[in-house]
């Protein structure tokens, strides 16, 4: 992963909407008051859904007024972390993981089905301009491995196959349904579970 | 007390200490990258591992607690295998581009790397690149070198207090930048070029110019403003190439402003070389002896009370003191001055024009109150210290006039001398946050001073800090910020003519009451020429010599010793870095010659016998000046009016700086800054 940069073409301001603030003010109540630029990055999360999954510079500009800190110390916060995107991204946006338990599943696979199917290079936006995908470091499913994330939901076990198929269905605007592609559920054993057996929902 | 083993020697050291400071008591030294004194610690680097009994692994001795009985070893194997495995991280993806960096010869992975450094690399991957970043006319980036020891980020955030560095990024794409490259809004910033333990941060107007190794060093004492910061000039030959700050507890720690940094290059544009004399409107070259002529021709003739003198503001002391004499005994005028315009001056007792709470003191202070003054560019330092003693004791403070960004927070009254009058009869809430406090300091600016009102509010705020008991032989609360290095000196050796805090001389200049005006040095004169025969002297075709009918070529502060007071009434002596260009000669000495021309008698026979006598005579002023009379604010002329401040010309305050290229770059920069709108 490189060093991500602002988008070059910026909104010229940016303001939380009502139910924003009403959640920012929320996390903002939780810290003691001179501590509240802790909620810097639940606040960036709350910038970003508002703003088509991505955070604009005037964005960390009205979070760091807002709590009263210097603007690179937001800025930094936004650079480091790659759940935050400084540039746009597709309506679809999917994270692909490539970290050791996924790569030795046969992640890169999926990367090449992304590759195919959307864009050459990752952060690209797809022709449609519905779809942009990227690699990310591991998002904790590595039980289902190879996975990845489209927007807030887990598509797990997948190959270049099923890869393809879910991307098809995106580009027809459909959205896919998440969780194993494997018909286990959640991360029992594979063939159906072993023990507990007597319990439905254990 | 602790007691503890560094290498087997036992030590005792006072609690709260940090392993790396312990063993720098027992004289052991630790490398280190990230570790500095004045900055909070960081423990990045990593290169400061060291090993303590019972513990597995190398331990970051910067970050470590000293404790009761522990057993360091900075010397063993393990110790040094664990640096040289840091130093093999650090080189990794450090280009070793030293034949073409400015660090080069006193750059501490340099250093380090001699000791700790492997002659040979077992990384084969290409080496991470990154590019150049903005950060001002004065620092230049070269960011592939930097080894992220957070040390710039830190000053800017804690010291400077203009929090515009960052690290954007992580891991091995962290890179240190200002906020969207812009430059940095700080009179310090150039600090950080210091701070730089590599050649990422280096000077830019320094770039390529010489190898610190060739340069000869003058210890010596800044004048760009009245503080006297201890600063280090390194020479090539005739040529100032950079100006340093030294260590002083006492006065500016280990910082100096970027104007006495970067102000040096104009010592060597717009020099005056050889004397010159104007005939009709022109400027002709001359020798000493055809201008002495003159000058002698124009003395004799014309009446002693016709004759004036007025210094300037890098003016040292000795030459301060010769130039007196000269007036006093070979002229026998007593019309000479040191104030450029009239501000307010009561030399009955030195404390009236001195910081009488010291430097040092401002860090013990729990309330401060500006008036008429803007600190962030009278006094750059002084500045710094209140940040210091802001960040330390939360200490309050209050400004009559709001002055923008101070780098920290205090509370602004509207500007209205009225104020002052109602705090001094007690009908206003600082009144008694004046009196509850215990080491109040109330810092009353040039701005004030020069207002209708300084008289007024100079001596009734004096009276009421006697009278509330905050002017005593413990702390004295009454402090004045003077602007020019030569300002205190001046005071004390007696260089105004005043009656009521007025300039007389200035007056009796405007109103073209005097035939021969002699400026030494000064060049912040605004009066228009009718008949007057000008003589200037100083160093710089500015200001002062263009209105000149004589010219003297004398010498900048670099290139003569002199004696300077700073605005806390510390005497310094500055030294000798260079020499003065061409036929110009020390000042004092052109005095002194032209004192022999006149009247055959040389006032001095050389420098130390004119040191001597200065000393004395100040010794004698200081002895004489411990009278015990009270401040007496009766019959004073009250008028409210707006108090104005205006640091406009900050970075174009005098002959040096108005000559320097970088000055005009760094006032550049801040205007475009604030045209373009994007600091909100």
């Amino acid at each position: 992963m490189s060093l991500r940069r602002p988008y070059k073409e910026q909104p010229k301001s940016f303001e939380f909407s009502q139910t924003s603030l009403d959640a920012a003010n929320k996390i903002i109540a939780n810290y003691p008051k001179d501590k509240k630029q802790s909620s810097v990055m639940a606040l960036l999360y709350i910038a970003q859904r508002q703003n088509d999954n991505w955070i604009p510079l005037a964005a960390m500009k009205y979070i760091a007024k807002l709590l009263d800190m210097p603007y690179i110390q937001v800025y930094e916060v936004a650079t480091f972390y790659s759940m935050y995107n400084l540039s746009p991204v597709g309506k679809y946006f999917i994270q692909v993981c490539t970290t050791t338990p996924c790569m030795i599943r046969g992640a890169y696979k999926l990367i090449d089905a992304c590759k195919e199917k959307i864009s050459e290079n990752e952060n690209e936006l797809s022709k449609d301009k519905n779809c942009s995908w990227t690699e990310v470091e591991c998002l904790g499913a590595c039980v289902n491995a190879p996975m990845m994330q489209i927007n807030d939901h887990y598509y797990e076990d997948l190959d270049k196959n099923k890869m393809l198929e879910i991307l098809e269905k995106i580009s027809k605007n459909e959205t896919p349904k998440p969780g194993s592609y494997k018909g286990r559920k959640n991360s029992e054993p594979e063939n159906n579970r072993k023990t507990l057996t007597n319990f439905k929902n254990a | 007390m602790l007691k503890l083993k560094v290498n087997n020697n036992e030590i005792e050291i006072e609690e709260g200490l940090t392993v790396l400071q312990a063993c720098e008591k027992a004289g052991v030294e630790i490398p280190r990258f990230c570790y500095h004194e004045k900055l909070s610690i960081a423990g990045n680097c990593r290169m400061c591992l060291v090993e303590i009994e019972k513990s597995s692994k190398p331990v970051a001795s910067c970050a470590m607690p000293a404790t009761e009985g522990m057993n360091i070893k900075t010397n063993t194997k393990f110790v040094e295998k664990a640096r040289k495995g840091v130093m093999e991280f650090l080189l990794a993806n450090h280009p070793l581009d030293c034949p073409v960096c400015d660090q080069g010869g006193e750059c501490d992975l340099q250093d380090q790397s001699m000791f700790y450094g492997i002659d040979k690399s077992r990384y084969k991957e290409n080496k991470r690149s990154v590019p150049e970043k903005n950060m001002g006319p004065l620092i230049k980036t070269q960011m592939t070198r930097c080894i992220h020891c957070t040390r710039c980020i830190r000053f800017a955030t804690e010291v400077a207090g203009v929090p515009e560095i960052g690290a954007i990024g992580r891991g091995e794409d962290m890179q240190i930048t200002t906020y969207l490259e812009q430059s940095m809004q700080s009179e310090l910033s150039a600090n950080v070029v210091d701070l730089c333990p590599v050649g990422a941060l280096t000077s830019k107007p320094y770039v390529f110019e010489a190898r610190p190794w060739e340069l000869k060093k003058t210890e010596t004492i800044d004048v760009m403003d009245a503080l006297g910061s201890n600063i280090r000039v390194d020479s090539y030959g005739w040529e100032v190439k950079r100006v340093l700050p030294r260590i002083n507890e006492d006065i500016n720690e280990e910082w100096i402003s970027d104007k006495t940094r970067y102000a040096c290059d104009g010592l060597l544009s717009q020099r005056l070389d050889t004397p010159y004399i104007k005939y009709s409107g022109k400027f002709e070259k001359a020798s000493w002896k055809e201008v002495f002529n003159i000058i002698k021709s124009k003395f004799e003739n014309s009446n002693k009370d016709k004759i004036c003198g007025i210094t300037g503001d890098l003016t040292n002391m000795e030459t301060l003191y010769v130039f007196k004499e000269f007036f006093n005994k070979t002229l026998g005028s007593q019309n000479i001055e040191s104030r450029n315009d009239n501000r307010y001056l009561n030399p009955e007792k030195r404390e009236n024009y001195l910081f009488n709470s010291k430097i040092n003191g401002i860090e013990e202070s729990d309330f401060i109150l500006f008036i008429g003054t803007n600190p962030r560019y009278e006094a750059t330092i002084l500045n710094a210290r209140i940040r210091k003693a802001y960040l330390k004791n939360k200490t309050k403070v209050i400004s009559l006039n709001n002055v923008g960004d101070l780098t920290y927070p205090y509370e602004s009254l509207d500007g209205k001398i009225s104020n002052i009058k109602d705090i001094c009869e007690d009908n206003h809430p600082v009144s008694s946050l004046i009196k509850s406090s215990k080491k109040p300091l109330i810092i009353i600016g040039q701005s004030l001073l020069k207002s209708k009102s300084a008289k007024y509010v100079f001596e009734k705020v004096k009276t009421y800090l006697h009278k509330n008991g905050k002017i005593s032989n413990d702390w004295n609360s009454f402090n004045i910020i003077s602007e020019n290095a030569s300002t205190v000196g001046s005071f004390d050796l007696g260089l105004y003519k005043t009656k009521n805090g007025e300039n007389e001389v200035l007056k009796d200049l405007e109103d073209h009451k005097f035939e021969i005006v002699y400026l030494l040095g000064q060049d912040n004169l605004k009066f228009k020429k009718k008949d007057e025969f000008i003589i200037y002297q100083g160093s710089h075709g500015d200001n002062g010599a263009e209105i000149a009918d004589i010219i003297l070529p004398g010498a900048a502060y670099t290139e003569q010793n002199g004696f300077f007071t700073n605005l806390e009434g510390k005497l310094q002596k500055a030294y000798k870095a260079s020499y003065p260009p061409g036929d110009a000669k020390e000042d004092w000495m052109i005095i002194n010659e032209l004192a022999e021309f006149i009247n055959h008698r040389k006032l001095f026979n050389d420098k130390d016998e004119l040191d001597n006598s200065m000393l004395n005579q100040i010794n004698l002023y200081l002895k004489k000046n411990d009278n015990k009379k009270l401040p007496d604010s009766n019959n004073l002329f009250f008028e409210n009016e707006d108090l104005k401040i205006n640091n406009e010309d900050y970075y174009l305050s005098n002959v040096i700086a108005r000559s320097s290229k970088t000055m005009l770059e760094c006032k550049k920069s801040k205007i475009n800054f604030k045209s373009t709108g994007t600091e909100g």
